[in-house]
């Protein structure tokens, strides 16, 4: 009797997050695609056309860099804390208190700090690189405590085995540790990709709402120092303008499909990566 | 016993060869290997190996036996310093490779190369099974496909698993049963031209069939290497080993001729243990 209820407990579970995802993602289509029309698409955004254009290239660029800056400093920290520190030392339990302390910090907060260091102090004003570094600090404990999770479930005796042919510590890490902890360590990175991608506030601050794509052209690499206002941001700005909700739903279909590719995107580069090494 | 003489088996440093007689092997009338000498181990507060002082004859299989928690096991893990990675792992005392100690000079690396070690569980890495034997002999430098192929072929070929293989070299290892799994870690071991190997009760998570072909390979291999085995089972110490060591208790009790010490133990503990009253 009670495993008959607890099996529908579970099927009611799925069943209502199903839904949940199904409802949003139906309302989100049936709202956004009747309108999305060409001019959404245009490459210069006016008041006029709305465009979303300029606002989709800012997203890749921003979340590129973002994710440039943080993956590499998370997994290597990552790294040092499962392969060369002492589990028992107080400096790796420090450490890790923070990363938690900081994954549970609302995204407004980081917003300030950006809005006040990378902005203010470094005069980087509201740009590309404030908005990408603020977002890097933000996803870092989150690329960091899930590939540090993905190391400690490698087994132990991969590395016994390496170190037992002779190969020493960095070869042993990079050949046997670290493709068997890929997934898990894209996971991480695909859930901060989500975070970047959907991120408003910390952005507002930091980015600033100018709808336009960095100038490269003219300032070479100096317009990652531009304002830049990705999709999340420009949804926002649409809809508090609640001038153009038809246009704000069809950035949201576009958004949904970014996030799609881009979560494809990672898994595939997985796959490639663990078959060449 | 007669040690096995083979210059040939060694081409790889002929000249250290003569000079690395250990003059307590020679003093015994065997010629060893490696051998350990005044031995004490620690973990921590806890001394897990008393005094161990024993040689490993050249070319022939060593068994070290005795009951869960007796440091056969740890003993071995010092021959390569595996026991590195263990945090509050002390070590006194002499271990030698060729009369070389190897907590001295010898880099860890090469000491690994030279002395290979096979695990309990098969630990074959998720990669495909000509990566797995040639991540060894990579690992040391030697990057040519000409040649890594022909390692890889020899080492499996050693390993008496080659015709099970040869047709699905580039399919990941995973995908091999246990026992050909425990196979190419031999394989592997053996990919890096090792000259002692080390067998942790490697044939303790197998079927009994598997168990009997490692069984055999080993007996094969003690003419080209120099092998030394923890076993928990005595028969197999009986099939496969000439030279036997009893531990208990972190004390080697009794060593020697793997007959004799089973036939006509010296130690009353010894008779206890082979006879099967404990452990």
């Amino acid at each position: 009797m009670t495993s008959k209820i607890l099996r529908a407990l579970v099927y009611v579970g799925a069943i209502l997050t199903a839904l949940v995802l199904a409802g949003i993602v139906g309302y989100i289509l049936i709202n956004g695609i009747p309108h999305l029309k060409p001019s959404l698409f245009e490459w210069t955004y006016t008041s006029e056309n709305v465009s979303l254009m300029p606002a989709l290239v800012d997203t890749i660029l921003m979340a590129l860099l973002a994710l440039a800056l943080s993956v590499p400093t998370g997994v290597g920290a990552a790294i040092y804390l499962v392969e060369y520190a002492r589990s028992s030392s107080r400096f790796v339990r420090a450490v890790r208190m923070t990363a938690e302390t900081l994954q549970g910090i609302p995204s407004i907060i980081y917003g300030l700090f950006g809005l006040l260091f990378f902005t203010t102090m470094l005069g980087w004003g509201l740009s590309l690189m404030s908005g990408a570094c603020t977002l890097a600090i933000m996803v870092l404990p989150v690329v960091m405590r899930t590939t540090e999770e993905a190391l400690l479930a490698v087994p132990e005796s991969y590395k016994q085995g390496g170190f037992a042919l002779g190969a020493g510590h960095v070869r042993t890490i990079f050949r046997c540790v670290l493709p068997s902890a890929l997934p898990g360590i894209v996971g991480g990175v695909l859930l901060a990709l989500g975070r970047c991608v959907g991120e408003v506030a910390a952005l507002l601050f930091t980015a600033g709402t100018v709808a336009q794509i960095p100038d490269f052209g003219g300032q070479g690499i100096f317009a990652i120092f531009d304002s830049c206002r990705t999709l999340a941001v420009h949804m926002y700005v649409l809809a508090s303008e609640g001038l153009h909700m038809d246009e704000t739903y069809a950035t949201a279909v576009v958004l949904l499909i970014l996030i799609v590719i881009l979560n494809m995107g990672a898994n595939f580069a997985a796959k490639r990566l663990k078959r060449g090494m | 016993m007669d040690a096995v003489t083979a210059p040939e088996k060694r081409i790889m440093e002929p000249e250290k060869e003569q000079s690395m007689q250990s003059a307590r092997a020679e003093a015994a009338g065997a010629e060893a290997k490696m051998g350990v000498e005044g031995l004490d181990l620690y973990y921590g507060e806890f001394h897990a190996l008393k005094d161990v002082t024993l040689d490993f004859p050249k070319n022939e299989v060593t068994a070290l036996i005795g009951p869960s928690g007796c440091g056969k096991s740890t003993l071995l893990k010092t021959l390569n310093r595996m026991n590195d990675l263990v945090d509050g792992c002390r070590v006194d005392g002499c271990v030698s490779l060729d009369g070389d100690d190897i907590y001295g000079g010898l880099p860890v690396n090469d000491l690994r190369r030279r002395v290979g070690m096979v695990f309990q569980q098969p630990n074959p890495f998720p990669m495909s099974i000509y990566d797995n034997i040639a991540f060894g002999p990579r690992t040391h430098g030697i990057k040519g496909k000409e040649e890594l192929d022909v390692i890889v072929e020899q080492s499996l070929r050693d390993a008496a698993i080659w015709d099970e293989v040869k047709d699905r070299l580039k399919k990941c290892a995973l995908g091999l049963s246990g026992g050909q799994q425990q196979r190419l870690c031999i394989a592997r071991a053996l990919a890096v031209q090792p000259e002692v190997l080390l067998l942790d009760e490697s044939t303790s998570a197998l079927d009994p069939i598997s168990t009997a072909k490692i069984e055999g390979l080993v007996t094969e291999l003690a003419s080209k290497y120099t092998v030394i085995m923890v076993t928990h089972n005595m028969l197999q110490a009986i099939r496969v080993s000439t030279k036997t060591a009893f531990f208990l208790l972190g004390e080697m009790v009794e060593a020697g001729d793997t007959d004799a010490l089973f036939t006509h133990p010296k130690d009353s503990r010894t008779a206890d243990y082979v006879s099967g009253r404990f452990g």
